[in-house]
């Protein structure tokens, strides 16, 4: 299909975007990477009044560390997530996640906050920003707020972005941990039929914070709660690890798609939990 | 061919300098292919040019109501809005049946329906307008009142009481049944040491043309003509349809297809919105384009391999075949398609099944039933795959049955390669094939100890590895038996007509087609062989009903076997007039001549005697000083038809060596390996890449493709995110190899080459997957054999 009929304007500063947004409100769709909004456009699932393209705000660019947190500027491209040294040494979950984000194609294009923003439930990044417990930093008229990862994926396809905000950075506390993502798709670049991002740091033997977040089995990411608590303060064993396998069963209910029910996308999600968990049985063996 | 023959000279036949059968020549047409210089239906625009965009059904099955137009019209740049009624006034329905399959039905169809919807993605109402997004605005502002009836989605209850009729006028939903039989089956089965059986299912799948399906119709008032810029296999079968269905005599529809890119045999079709195209241009005296977007093609191109097949297979306790006994279902939507007919697909499952071996009792019968889904038609390898999963899927079973080696099993009953010419027990003809050879050289290719090594080593560490074959046979070839004889007007016969022009350079059109396959290429080595120029001086023309040899265009693998063969004969009869010009000329003997690289030379010694440049320029400019009598039109056309068979049926055998992860059911490919035998090879990179490109999609069929509809009959998988078409990560490294049984119907001995690997790898792949896990007791005969359905024989999920 060809797109509906719409009004393109390029901002190159935010003050052009808070302008368009108070003479257009809200017709105007936010273009940044486009690789998800330029689909949409072309089944004409959406139609905007305005397409307001922001990739040439340099106040959204740029990867910096700030003290004990790394600021991604929301326009940061997945291919520069893959490759920042700075994202390699603080953050490195993220650089792991980008080869499984679609193609080269879409990772030249696609952005931080676009994916965000978008909140795919099988989105890679949404479920990482979730594990890393991240904050997205939204900014409007009225200045920066600062939104936990955590409560920023609302329900499906929603975010918690008020009307006249943007993200303009993601902000990713820097602590040493264990972090790994893994997921099982049909084919390579494909969303996942179920995906974990997993981080956690191992103290005197024991698993402290741990954050198992499950995508492509929700409306959301899904920080799996009871999962979490079983390993909690226990050892990284084999059983521990299978207790919170068996939690899965409280935490997830995955609406059932096209490959297949919920039970096996909950599978999936034990299986992933076992991959992730048991690599890291000897650097906490070796911690302890 | 060439009088200089190279085993006459001591060469072998790729020594000679323009000797090109059997050489890989680069392709003349792909640099313009990959530098996008194309020209595609999409590219060709015409002045005072419209756009048109349909409205589709989206119900299955409902009654059409009010039709609002006014809004629409109202859209700016829509010039016209047309319904089933208004192209109904010229243009008439189409009923796709075939005499000579004994009993078939099917109800007329219309361009766009009058009353009813028959499958969600029909074309329902047509926009005309300035602009492809203007039509669109206007299908969005029509009004259209779709009453919902009751949709019968399911084969297997579509014969069954209360099932909803979907053409009451029919009676039922029943298309076509066949079924074969010969020997005593029943007593086969009583006196078998082991009976295995399965139910088999093949997923519904597509071919996903990277070029969509494009149209545009021109009708020109000022002569009566109309001519059709088409992307399609068969320019002059639609040439017909066009002047039929329209009313018009066929000499004033020109058909012209440029480039086209990529069919797979879903451009072969009568397609109703191409059609409604047609008759829209035939009204407004105006060229209308149409091209498919990706929506529409899931919605509205054929689809195919709905299949559902109970096998049983009889073997005694040496692993004799005695008898195979097959039923299959198949459900083909709401109308079979014109011309061809949807009966066909089913029809070569019951002419294939068993193909590979010896055996004398078979029984196998189709049911082609109606449904409320997209129609389904002839794709890539029309019902081989499925007959070969069935074959040999109940082959592995039984070697299990058996305690014996798959390839032992194999080897006790493929057809012996002394055996010919064989008749099938289903009663096909086989004039010479290689079963035998090509499982030796298979078997060459494949380290099958060390992979049983690796196999077993590699279970130890609870990672299972699966290799399965399958030997097939491809139906190539046609003669006037696989449509002609049913009253199709489809032409089995081939021409080509090769000329030379003042400077020596060569013109050949040819009737049959080229979608990017390499059609071209081949004819160009053909007839630069067969004249005695390089390869550079022979250009080829095809695609345009007006200026090449009427013929059938390019499907079930003919255009190397048909149309090669009409070029090589056409060539030889240009050579034969430019030696008897020469000599005429040079006050020699023609049979003392020959042609190599583009010169007449003394066929003993090869001297120079004059170019063909030279001889050009005395032809047309000063014809004046050569003998009155001497015949000089330097032009040739010559027609092939196959006359002793039926089809010229090739054989091969696949391998392929899986890795299933029984946890996550993923299936990882790791090598693939096709031998097959297409006869004469024309070009080796060539048939090697239609082998790999055959089995890529076969791949797909067997692991990833499936149209995926609901129980309503929605059709679920609409993009390209959700239909998944294999591509390059997962595909394994693949190996082809070849061994050669030319035909002897004709001069270039040459078979089809197209269809050989999707016909054997959906059942090599199931093999090596069902090896993989016979350790854990599952086995998977559902395709597509997705993680889930492989969780699901391991009992993982319920």
């Amino acid at each position: 299909m060809k797109w509906p009929a719409m009004t393109y304007h390029r901002a190159t500063s935010l003050a052009d975007v808070w302008a368009a947004f108070a003479a257009h409100g809200p017709s105007v769709t936010i273009l940044a990477g486009g690789q998800t909004l330029l689909a949409t456009l072309a089944f004409r699932l959406s139609e905007p009044g305005m397409l307001l393209d922001i990739t040439r705000i340099p106040e959204l660019r740029g990867i910096t560390l700030q003290g004990q947190v790394l600021r991604i500027g929301a326009l940061t491209r997945h291919v520069e997530l893959g490759r920042d040294l700075l994202v390699r040494q603080h953050a490195p979950l993220l650089a792991q996640a980008v080869p499984h984000i679609a193609h080269p194609a879409i990772r030249n294009r696609g952005t931080i906050g676009g994916s965000l923003a978008y909140a795919d439930p099988a989105a890679e990044l949404p479920a990482c920003a979730v594990a890393l417990d991240a904050v997205v930093v939204a900014a409007s008229t009225a200045g920066e707020r600062r939104i936990p990862a955590s409560a920023f994926f609302t329900d499906l396809l929603q975010n918690a972005l008020a009307p006249g905000e943007i993200i303009v950075a993601v902000e990713i506390p820097i602590q040493p941990s264990l972090a790994a993502i893994d997921e099982v798709a049909r084919r390579s670049g494909d969303y996942a039929m179920a995906g974990l991002a997993a981080a956690m740091r191992v103290h005197d033997g024991r698993v402290v914070a741990p954050r198992l977040v499950y995508f492509g089995v929700g409306r959301g990411p899904v920080l799996a709660g009871a999962a979490c608590r079983a390993l909690e303060g226990r050892p990284l064993t084999a059983e521990s690890i299978a207790a919170a396998q068996a939690a899965l069963t409280t935490d997830l209910d995955p609406p059932q798609d096209l490959h297949g029910p919920s039970e096996m996308k909950r599978h999936l999600a034990r299986v992933l939990t076992a991959r992730v968990l048991n690599a890291w049985l000897r650097p906490t063996e070796m911690a302890a | 061919m060439n009088q200089i023959t190279p085993a006459s000279i001591g060469l072998s036949r790729e020594d000679l300098p323009n000797s090109y059968i059997g050489r890989s020549v680069p392709r003349p047409n792909a640099p313009k292919l990959v530098q996008g210089r194309a020209t595609y239906t999409d590219d060709v625009v015409l002045p005072r040019m419209l756009h048109t965009a349909f409205l589709r059904s989206p119900c299955a099955h409902a009654r059409i109501g009010a039709i609002e137009t006014a809004a629409a019209m109202a859209v700016p740049g829509v010039v016209r809005v047309f319904t089933g009624a208004d192209i109904a006034k010229v243009c008439d329905p189409w009923v796709a049946t075939l005499d000579h399959l004994k009993g078939m039905k099917s109800a007329p169809q219309y361009p766009l329906p009058l009353h009813r919807a028959t499958w969600q993605g029909e074309p329902i109402v047509a926009v005309l307008a300035e602009t492809r997004a203007a039509a669109e605005d206007g299908v969005a502002a029509l009004a259209v009142t779709f009453e919902p009836l009751p949709a019968q989605t399911d084969m297997e209850s579509a014969l069954a009481p209360g099932a909803v009729v979907i053409h009451p006028e029919l009676g039922d939903n029943l298309v076509f049944t066949r079924t074969a039989e010969t020997g005593d089956v029943a007593a086969a089965f009583a006196a078998a040491h082991k009976v295995v059986e399965a139910r088999f299912v093949t997923g519904r799948h597509t071919g996903v043309t990277l070029e969509p399906r494009s149209i545009i119709a021109d009708y020109n008032r000022a002569d009566g003509t109309l001519t059709v810029h088409h992307s399609t296999q068969a320019p002059h079968m639609m040439q017909g349809v066009f002047a039929k269905q329209l009313r018009m005599a066929e000499g004033d529809v020109r058909v012209i297809c440029k480039d086209v890119g990529g069919s797979f045999g879903i451009k072969v079709h009568v397609y109703p919105d191409e059609v409604a195209v047609a008759a829209m241009a035939r009204i407004m005296g105006r060229p209308v384009k149409f091209i498919a977007d990706r929506f529409e093609a899931f919605a509205s191109d054929i689809h195919a391999r709905d299949h559902r097949i109970h096998g049983r297979l009889a073997v005694d306790a040496e692993g004799r075949v005695l008898a195979f006994d097959v039923d299959d279902l198949t459900g083909i939507g709401p109308y079979s398609v014109y011309p061809r007919t949807s009966a066909i697909e089913g029809n070569q499952v019951v002419n294939l099944c068993g193909g590979p071996y010896d055996f004398r009792n078979y029984r196998c019968t189709t049911t082609v039933v109606l449904q409320n889904k997209a129609p389904t038609c002839q794709y890539r390898a029309v019902g081989h795959p499925i007959a070969t999963a069935v074959t040999e899927g109940l082959m592995d079973l039984a070697a299990e049955a058996l305690g014996m080696d798959p390839i032992e099993i194999r080897r006790r009953n493929l057809i012996r390669d002394d055996a010919y010419p064989y008749t099938s027990p289903a009663g096909m003809r086989f004039e010479g094939l290689s079963h035998h050879a090509s499982l030796d050289k298979l078997l060459q290719m494949v380290p099958v100890a060390r992979i049983r090594a690796d196999q077993a080593e590699a279970r130890s560490r609870g990672v299972y590895r699966g290799l399965g074959i399958a030997a097939f046979i491809e139906l190539t070839n046609p003669s006037p038996f696989m449509y002609g004889i049913g009253g199709a007007r489809i032409s089995a016969q081939d021409g080509c007509t090769v000329r030379m022009d003042p400077d020596g350079s060569i013109v050949a059109s040819s009737g049959v087609t080229e979608q990017g396959q390499g059609t071209e290429a081949i004819l160009a080595q053909i007839v630069a062989h067969g004249v005695g120029v390089a390869v550079e001086r022979v250009k080829i023309i095809t695609g345009d009903t007006q200026t090449t040899p009427y013929g059938g265009g390019t499907w079930a693998c003919r255009g190397a076997g048909i149309g090669g063969e009409a070029a090589l004969q056409s060539a030889i009869a240009l050579k034969q007039q430019l030696l008897d010009v020469a000599g005429a000329m040079l006050q020699a003997a023609p049979d003392s001549l020959d042609i190599v690289l583009g010169r007449i030379v003394d066929k003993a010694g090869g001297a120079e005697r004059m170019t063909l440049h030279e001889l050009g320029r005395i032809v047309y400019f000063r014809g004046d000083t050569l003998p009155r009598e001497l015949q000089r039109e330097l032009v040739q056309t010559r027609h092939f038809i196959t006359k002793e068979y039926p089809f010229a049926f090739t054989n091969g055998i696949q391998a392929s060596w899986v890795e299933v992860d029984p946890a996550t059911g993923m299936v990882k490919l790791l090598e693939h390996w096709c031998v097959e035998d297409c006869g004469r090879i024309v070009n080796p990179m060539l048939v090697d890449e239609q082998v790999r490109g055959g089995i890529v999609q076969g791949i797909g069929g067997a692991l990833y493709e499936h149209c995926i509809y609901d129980a309503q009959g929605n059709l679920l998988t609409t993009t390209l995110a959700d239909y998944l078409v294999p591509m390059s990560a997962e595909m394994p490294e693949m190996h082809v190899g070849h061994v050669e049984t030319p035909t002897r119907e004709s001069l270039l001995g040459a078979k089809g080459a197209g269809e050989a690997g999707t016909a054997g790898a959906p059942g090599a792949i199931m093999n090596a997957i069902n090896d993989a896990l016979r350790p854990l007791g599952a086995r998977v005969h559902e395709q597509p054999f997705t993680p889930e359905r492989i969780l699901r024989a391991l009992g993982t999920i319920a």
